[in-house]
């Protein structure tokens, strides 16, 4: 149990997936720039990231490892990932058609998202169990909702601030990704002991 | 031995993409926009196939197609008029009361001059980063800023500011509410376009609270309440609110308001000139 806990926070907070290991930055870019859709992407990225470590997880334990395939990994995941894009975005079109459309490229784009890649290939390379790499695809999930929601918030904010005419855009954006970055390395050695 | 080392990743990759194809044709069977296709025969069926295009689409086909996968409104068949309406609102699933024209309107009054402002407000020229400062400068916490956030918005530049104050030029308005989502004060409400008696107010604080910063504003008297002869009118707390669907424009209200709160609204064509 401690161990599951120590996987959430240390994931949500001290290894962020967006701000500490900067992962999946194209999205968080992308579609942070209101706060009802970012919401809704990382929702999508929650549900394709628990589900794709679980998945990967068993073809890796079953058909991989016995068959000792383990080049076959990237691929296959890829392929995993993919088809849970997919079935993302059929159940998106017909039941949140506002989300879709304000998501446009991005939601095919998560299937690229290396977030999620690296969610299931760092299950494998950290020996988690089934059970430990579905929380640490939860909450891996949460910590791109964690790190968008936010981020998405400070834009807001910056829409209405006088920014000097060269900074408008994304370069204060960069700036002020940067800082909420920094701002999370001070979780870093919470989980030290 | 070389064949098996091409088979065996080539039937791993091979089957999983055949399983992950057969779950997507599944799934996408269950939310097939199929559904979506059956409305849009139906609703061709019931047009009356003229193709006359008065509705703003080019055919009966694409607005069937428009009313399903756009959201287009059910009540634009000039020729088939209401019985038609009826249908389609049938097929889509949607009241037939919701096809009525509705419009925007802001609910307060208080231009310069009829209320005052409690600091001046040099920031943003912008209603959302005004009302994030104490609420906004207006003496009023739930007055019209009059930065015109709505009227940016407005795809059809129906929304005016005059004399501080948001206005929506009714005739012109489509009804989208969009300018009601924005609005940070939430006082721009949808109206159907048919009650144009309306309490210019937004302020249920006390009446004694609301006379030391509008003369505008409604005091909760309750005149217009016991003056009604439909029971259109309710207190909230002490605002009157009017019920636009039992409201029969009578003007008893309207007279008997002492703050000139409770208004007629009127489009002369010279108001709408000066847009």
């Amino acid at each position: 149990m401690k161990d599951i806990i120590i996987i959430v926070f240390a994931t949500i907070f001290v290894e962020n997936f967006v701000l500490s290991k900067f992962l999946g930055i194209c999205s968080f870019l992308g579609v942070s720039k209101n706060l009802s859709d970012s919401i809704g992407m990382s929702g999508a990225v929650v549900f394709v990231m628990t589900i794709a470590s679980a998945v990967t997880w068993l073809v890796q334990e079953y058909i991989l490892d016995p068959l000792s395939m383990q080049y076959l990994q990237t691929i296959t995941f890829i392929l995993v990932i993919a088809a849970l894009v997919q079935v993302v975005e059929i159940f998106m079109k017909k039941s949140l058609p506002r989300l879709y459309k304000a998501l446009g490229i991005y939601l095919p784009l998560i299937t690229t998202n290396c977030a999620v890649l690296a969610v299931a290939i760092l299950n494998i390379q950290r020996d988690y169990t089934f059970l430990e790499s579905i929380v640490f695809g939860f909450s891996g999930g949460v910590s791109y909702m964690v790190a968008l929601v936010i981020f998405a918030g400070i834009r807001e904010r910056l829409e209405l601030c006088d920014i000097p005419e060269c900074f408008k855009g994304f370069p204060i954006s960069l700036v002020a990704a940067a800082f909420v970055s920094l701002a999370f390395m001070g979780f870093s050695g919470l989980f030290a002991g | 031995m070389m064949i098996t080392n091409i088979i065996i990743p080539a039937s791993i990759i091979g089957g999983m993409g055949l399983l992950f194809g057969l779950g997507l044709a599944v799934v996408s069977k269950k939310f097939a926009v199929a559904s979506n296709d059956e409305r849009i025969e139906e609703i061709i069926d019931v047009l009356p196939g003229a193709n006359c295009a008065a509705c703003g689409y080019s055919g009966c086909v694409a607005y069937a197609t428009a009313v399903v996968n756009e959201g287009a409104k059910t009540n634009l068949c000039s020729v088939g008029k209401e019985a038609v309406t009826k249908k389609i609102s049938e097929i889509m699933g949607v009241n037939a009361e919701s096809t009525e024209k509705l419009t925007a309107r802001v609910m307060c009054a208080g231009f310069e001059g009829i209320t005052t402002h409690k600091y001046e407000y040099e920031g943003v020229s912008s209603c959302i980063a005004a009302s994030q400062l104490h609420a906004g400068h207006s003496a009023c916490r739930y007055g019209c800023l009059g930065f015109g956030d709505c009227a940016a918005v407005c795809p059809l530049n129906a929304i005016q500011i005059t004399r501080g104050i948001a206005m929506v030029i009714e005739p012109i308005c489509a009804g989208c509410g969009l300018c009601a989502e924005t609005c940070p004060k939430k006082i721009i409400k949808m109206m159907p376009a048919h009650n144009i008696t309306s309490v210019t107010c937004s302020n249920g604080d006390k009446g004694v609270a609301v006379r030391h910063i509008c003369s505008h504003g409604c005091i909760g008297c309750t005149r217009c309440v016991k003056v009604c002869e439909y029971g259109a009118i309710t207190m909230s707390g002490s605002l009157a609110v009017i019920d636009p669907y039992k409201c029969q424009n009578c003007g008893k209200c309207v007279e008997v308001c002492p703050e000139h709160t409770i208004e007629t609204i009127t489009f002369a064509p010279c108001d709408r000139k000066e847009a």
